[in-house]
């Protein structure tokens, strides 16, 4: 990996989280045993992210305890769990998006392609470029929907001159299935669309910028229900090309669009699993509870 | 890493490390702006305060001199009849000579003379007046008494004249320095706190001169300005929050109320000068017309003040007491109103101390004339602290700079009592509920 | 007979009305016992008349109080032996003031034309008879009211809501004075501005490029001696403002940025305060500052530059006026950055963006409406600012784009044209109205405008 970088990677959002360099290295090895109270199976073969022992402190709070979870390549894992579970913390440690807040802390490691992403040469600017994310409230910028997807190409400098850039605006909105609905009125500002085009358009701007990792936290909690199907199969179509952690308080959301569950109760992972597995025969009490509905 | 997505993102990758370097370059030079720039705010507020303060702190000792006065029956009563009257207008200033030329005996010539006389002020005069007509025993008897300093002897006592200047420009003379330095040598020369400067109206003389007219006068036209603006302030901010209904009347209010708190305070300067001198007839330089300018000017701010302190009350508190059967206007007055007082006392104390440092209106009604006299009442002539510092500042004599700086302190130290008192009033009832 | 005393009698009186109309709601209803057939509780049949009683008086005599000196005057001077009437009404003022002087007691009645002491005498009684109408006529009223409510009191009487709708009417009368004071401005400049316009054309102030308003020594000489073209003025004020607005916004918009976005929250609490003490300085202060150290300062600079600095420079009163206006400024900025939602950053931020790319591009288009707006209300403020540029700024008309000449300003203008003793109708008394129509029109369309800006924007994110 590139190592330019080096002197550069500190000054993004201050007071950053640094990862304790006490946990053992061998357990960042997929597969290898693990020392874990998560049911299930936390390890996969073909990772691009691996958590190892991740806790997060809000100034006090500890948020969440000593999480292990792999996630695989194109695949779609969901992060379940009841609110203030700590599912949305753990996304955030994934592009370092807790960093922007002043109290948090971090401990622990997560690796993208075995590289650790707390790692004092790693440069948030460039991991971030490489996990995009997605919000529960559409931002689109205040700016025209084209502006909107250029963004990130263009402070990149992931294109050379206009005609490429408006290519990957193209292939962007294509992909995030919006072209046909706003290729004629590209200059309108991002804003003037609905709820679920503007979520849309945020997944074409974290598109654009061609991230492996796509964290998606409750995209659809702020629409409505055809809105919600339309990125629900928009989804399942990136699966082929991005790997994706989607957090969803919508239980059948979670089944309809991931390959893998994650249950998150009170800042512990307590059960990871295939999706069917989760949802028909899950292993641990809390896991059963939430899912028949006892509580969240 | 086998597949295309992995290539892909390499070449990605490599494209974001290659800008790095250049935007953490306009990362760091932004930030450095921001730094700079609160830098440079701060250095401006300690600059000026070290600027005013190093000014002003000599004006608060004021230099005496130490004369061995004579109370001369012949001068003071020729008449022997030690009547009131006699002595009241007597030649003090007399006195105060023979005292110094006995102090220089070998100055004889008229010219030297007067500047020998130019000594010693002319309250030194009034002090020796005093003296003798509490005591009229004095009248032939012998006093060494501290007397008020001339403002250059005061001046040149100060280290303020520098002596190494050719002595045409220096507005004090080698022979003068000589006289005061004789004066230092024989310890007749003393700086003493100077209790008259917040006693003392103003003066022609910068030794005189003091901001107690000035403060007396702040304090009448700000007793007129918070008796009008705060009560009809939280009653205009009661009506609009609470009662107003939303039509074209209530719209212009507002945007009156708005506008006004941004127009220059000079235009209220001469609305009062055409409304309340020119057409009401009220004198002109007194506190009452200076409050009455200052209301109007205030008043919106006081509203919008006292507005937020009435939206702050949360409307769960209207809607028990209105379920209770209690009226909309027993609802504001006995259950609102007390909550929201707090916050509307802070806002009329930010509008008073506004309404202190304000100068601009007040030249426009006259109250910029040279009052000696402290003012007794709302209708007597008067300036304010502000005002006072304009015209002390636009006065040539060296003396006046340091008198100057020195009511502007005491300016800054009332406004800093005013606010910190605001502070102390919102922190102490902030968010009661 | 004083008006305190006048006042305070009412009050009293309104004292034993409250009480006399809570004990007839009482009588009525055969004492209290029977307290509940009444509609409001005692203390409000009370209050209306006590209210009925007290207001219409103290509304008499305060009416009275605010006409009866013009009618005196007139009376005087009609009362003076012939000829007074016609004479012009500056020389009447002069006399006016001799009598008003001899009235008061400043002068000795001896050094003064008998004519004027005996108008002196007239004064005195018209005022003492005045003061002695205006007494009587408000506690008769007073009575009056008050008994009118105090035989109307019956268990009916819905005294409460009356009551309440006094208490409102009283209120809404309160808000309106903010129209009133509006109106008075706009009243009183213009009329005034107009007198003017009627000895000097529009088109010659507002298009005239030399101003020299000279000081009228013959009453009869008016008007022909002086040059009333404003445009000096208004380049001079542009000017100031200009070096104000170039030192303010910078400074102040990038402290609110550091401030906002990048200082830690300790820092933040101590500068941010630090940097506002600067909006709590009288202006007197800045003025001060900018006459006595900036100006001699900037002069001394330029000299060892090899340049000529005025000592009264528009620099010096600009970049004081720049000073005054950085923490307006900032803490505009500051609030509308921070209206600028976090999920924007949160968007740019996880796209890679890096802190400053965020602001630049993100945050502060996103803010941009709301900082103009800002930015417009401090320059309303420049424009209107007074005593920095009357202390610093010099009094030479001066057609100059040149910071380093003296030139100026509109407000300069009128403090100088007012202040002083001078006849009243004189062009130059009255161009100091001109010159504030000029002012209070400029800037209440920049404050209508920002204003409006900065509603929109708040809105947008709300």
């Amino acid at each position: 990996m590139s190592t330019q970088m080096a002197t550069t990677g500190d000054n993004i959002p201050t007071s950053a989280p640094r990862a304790a360099v006490t946990a053992a290295h061998d357990q960042s090895q997929p597969g290898a045993a693990l020392d874990t109270k998560t049911v299930g199976q936390v390890t996969v073969a073909n990772a691009v992210v691996s958590a190892r022992k991740v806790n997060v402190y809000y100034g006090e709070k500890h948020a969440i305890h000593d999480v292990s979870l792999d996630i695989g390549r194109n695949a779609v894992i969901a992060l379940i769990g009841p609110s203030g579970c700590g599912k949305s913390t753990f996304l955030r440690c994934i592009n370092r998006m807790n960093d922007t807040i002043d109290a948090a802390r971090f401990t622990g490691h997560i690796t993208l392609d075995g590289q650790d992403i707390y790692d004092k040469r790693q440069d948030v600017v460039q991991l971030r470029a490489r996990v995009g994310m997605v919000f529960q409230k559409p931002n689109p910028f205040p700016k025209s929907i084209y502006e909107n997807i250029a963004y990130g190409p263009r402070i990149h400098g992931l294109v050379a001159n206009r005609t490429d850039l408006d290519e990957v605006v193209q292939t962007s909105l294509q992909k995030a299935g919006l072209w046909d609905e706003v290729k004629d009125r590209l200059e309108h500002s991002g804003t003037s669309l609905s709820g679920g085009q503007q979520q849309r358009l945020c997944i074409a701007r974290a598109i654009a910028v061609d991230p492996e990792v796509i964290l998606m936290d409750e995209p659809c909690s702020a629409l409505d229900p055809i809105a919600t199907a339309r990125i629900e199969d928009l989804i399942d179509e990136l699966r082929q090309n991005y790997t994706i952690v989607i957090v969803t308080h919508n239980m059948q959301q979670a089944a309809r669009v991931s390959q893998r569950t994650a249950y998150f109760h009170l800042g512990d992972l307590i059960e990871v699993g295939a999706t069917d597995q989760i949802f028909t025969n899950p292993m641990h009490k809390l896991t059963e509870d939430y899912i028949t509905g006892r509580f969240g | 890493m086998s597949d295309a997505s992995a290539v892909r993102a390499r070449t990605t990758q490599q494209k974001v490390a290659a800008t790095l370097r250049r935007r953490y370059r306009a990362e760091r030079r932004f930030r450095a702006l921001g730094v700079a720039a609160v830098a440079v705010g701060i250095l401006f507020v300690v600059f000026l305060f070290w600027t005013i303060i190093a000014r002003g702190y000599t004006a608060f000792a004021q230099t005496y001199i130490q004369l061995d006065v004579s109370y001369s029956a012949e001068e003071l009563d020729p008449s022997g009849n030690r009547a009131r009257e006699d002595l009241e207008g007597a030649n003090y200033q007399a006195l105060i000579k023979a005292a110094l030329r006995e102090e220089f005996p070998e100055v004889t010539e008229r010219a030297e003379l007067r500047k020998l006389y130019a000594l010693a002020s002319s309250a030194a005069e009034l002090t020796l007046r005093e003296r003798v007509l509490s005591d009229p025993q004095r009248i032939g008897q012998h006093e060494r008494i501290w007397l008020l300093a001339k403002d250059q002897v005061d001046m040149l006592v100060k280290g303020q004249v520098d002596r190494s200047l050719p002595e045409a420009q220096r507005n004090i003379d080698d022979q003068t320095i000589g006289w005061i330095d004789r004066l230092i040598a024989a310890h007749q020369v003393e700086k003493r706190f100077n209790a008259r400067f917040f006693t003392a109206g103003d003066s022609r003389e910068p030794e005189q001169a003091g901001v107690g007219g000035a403060i007396a006068g702040s304090f009448l036209t700000l007793v007129i300005t918070l008796l009008l603006s705060f009560p009809i302030g939280v009653a205009a901010a009661i009506y609009l929050e609470e009662f107003a209904p939303q039509n074209r009347l209530t719209d212009l209010i507002e945007v009156n109320i708005n506008n006004l708190a941004a127009v220059p305070s000079i235009v209220f300067g001469l609305l009062g000068l055409a409304m309340f001198i020119q057409f009401f007839g009220l004198p002109r330089s007194a506190p009452l017309v200076g409050g009455l300018v200052l209301t109007l000017m205030t008043l919106p701010t006081i509203i919008i003040t006292s507005r937020a302190a009435l939206k702050a009350v949360p409307p769960s508190i209207r809607e028990a007491a209105l379920g209770m059967g209690a009226s909309a206007v027993q609802t504001v007055m006995h259950h609102v109103l007390p909550m929201a007082i707090p916050g509307m006392l802070t806002g009329a104390i930010i509008g008073m101390a506004r309404a202190l440092g304000e100068s601009a209106p007040l030249l426009m009604i006259g109250m910029v004339a040279f009052i000696v006299d402290i003012p007794k009442g709302f209708t007597s002539a008067a300036t304010v602290l502000p005002v006072q510092v304009y015209l002390w500042a636009s006065s040539p004599e060296r003396a006046f700079v340091e008198r100057t700086s020195a009511a502007i302190m005491v300016l800054l130290a009332f406004l800093l009592i005013m606010n910190a008192a605001a502070v102390l009033l919102r922190s102490r009832f902030e968010r009661r509920w | 007979m004083q008006t305190s005393t006048i006042v305070i009698a009412i009050l009293v009186l309104g004292t034993i009305a409250y009480r006399l109309g809570r004990r007839r709601s009482l009588a009525v209803v055969g004492g209290p016992r029977g307290i509940s057939q009444l509609h409001s509780l005692p203390g409000y049949y009370g209050l209306l008349t006590a209210v009925w009683c007290a207001l219409p008086a103290l509304g008499v005599l305060g009416a009275w109080h605010l006409l009866d000196q013009r009618v005196i005057v007139e009376a005087v001077l009609a009362h003076m032996p012939g000829g007074v009437q016609a004479l012009p009404a500056d020389q009447q003022g002069l006399l006016l003031n001799d009598i008003k002087n001899v009235v008061q007691g400043n002068v000795a009645a001896g050094d003064v034309a008998p004519a004027v002491v005996a108008a002196a005498r007239e004064w005195q009684r018209l005022d003492t008879l005045s003061r002695i109408a205006a007494a009587v006529l408000a506690i008769c009223v007073g009575l009056f009211g008050g008994t009118l409510v105090w035989r109307r009191i019956t268990p009916q009487l819905r005294a409460r809501n009356k009551v309440e709708w006094i208490v409102e009417l009283n209120l809404l009368l309160c808000s309106m004075i903010a129209i009133l004071t509006t109106i008075g401005i706009v009243v009183s400049v213009l009329y005034e501005a107009l007198q003017f316009f009627r000895m000097v054309p529009v088109t010659e102030f507002l298009f005239g490029t030399k101003w020299s308003p000279q000081m009228a020594i013959r009453a009869d000489q008016v008007g022909s001696s002086g040059a009333f073209g404003a445009v000096p003025l208004f380049t001079g004020t542009l000017l100031i403002s200009l070096i104000a607005m170039v030192i303010a916004v910078p400074v102040g918009l990038f402290s609110a940025i550091y401030l906002a976005e990048y200082a830690h929250r300790r820092v933040r609490t101590v500068a941010k305060p630090l940097i506002e003490v600067l909006a709590g300085v009288p202006t007197v202060v800045y003025g001060f500052f900018a006459a006595l150290t900036i100006g001699p300062m900037l002069r001394a600079l330029g000299q060892s530059l090899g340049l000529t600095v005025a000592s009264e420079s528009a620099l010096a009163a600009g970049l004081v006026m720049g000073i005054m206006i950085i923490p307006f400024v900032s803490s505009l900025a500051d609030d509308m950055i921070t209206a600028v939602p976090q999920s924007l950053r949160d968007g740019a931020y996880a796209l890679g963006a890096t802190r400053s790319e965020t602001i630049r591009q993100v945050v502060l288009p996103a803010a941009l409406p709301g900082i103009a707006g800002g930015v417009l209300l401090a320059v309303s403020r420049a424009i209107g600012e007074t005593m920095i540029v009357v202390m610093a700024a010099g009094l030479s008309a001066n057609l100059t784009a040149n910071p380093l000449q003296a030139v100026t300003t509109v407000t300069v203008q009128v403090v100088t044209l007012l202040v002083g003793d001078q006849e009243f109708n004189s062009p130059k008394t009255l161009a100091a109205f001109a010159l504030g129509l000029v002012l209070f029109v400029a800037t209440l369309l920049l404050n209508i405008v920002a204003l409006q800006i900065v509603r929109r924007y708040r809105e947008q994110y709300e």
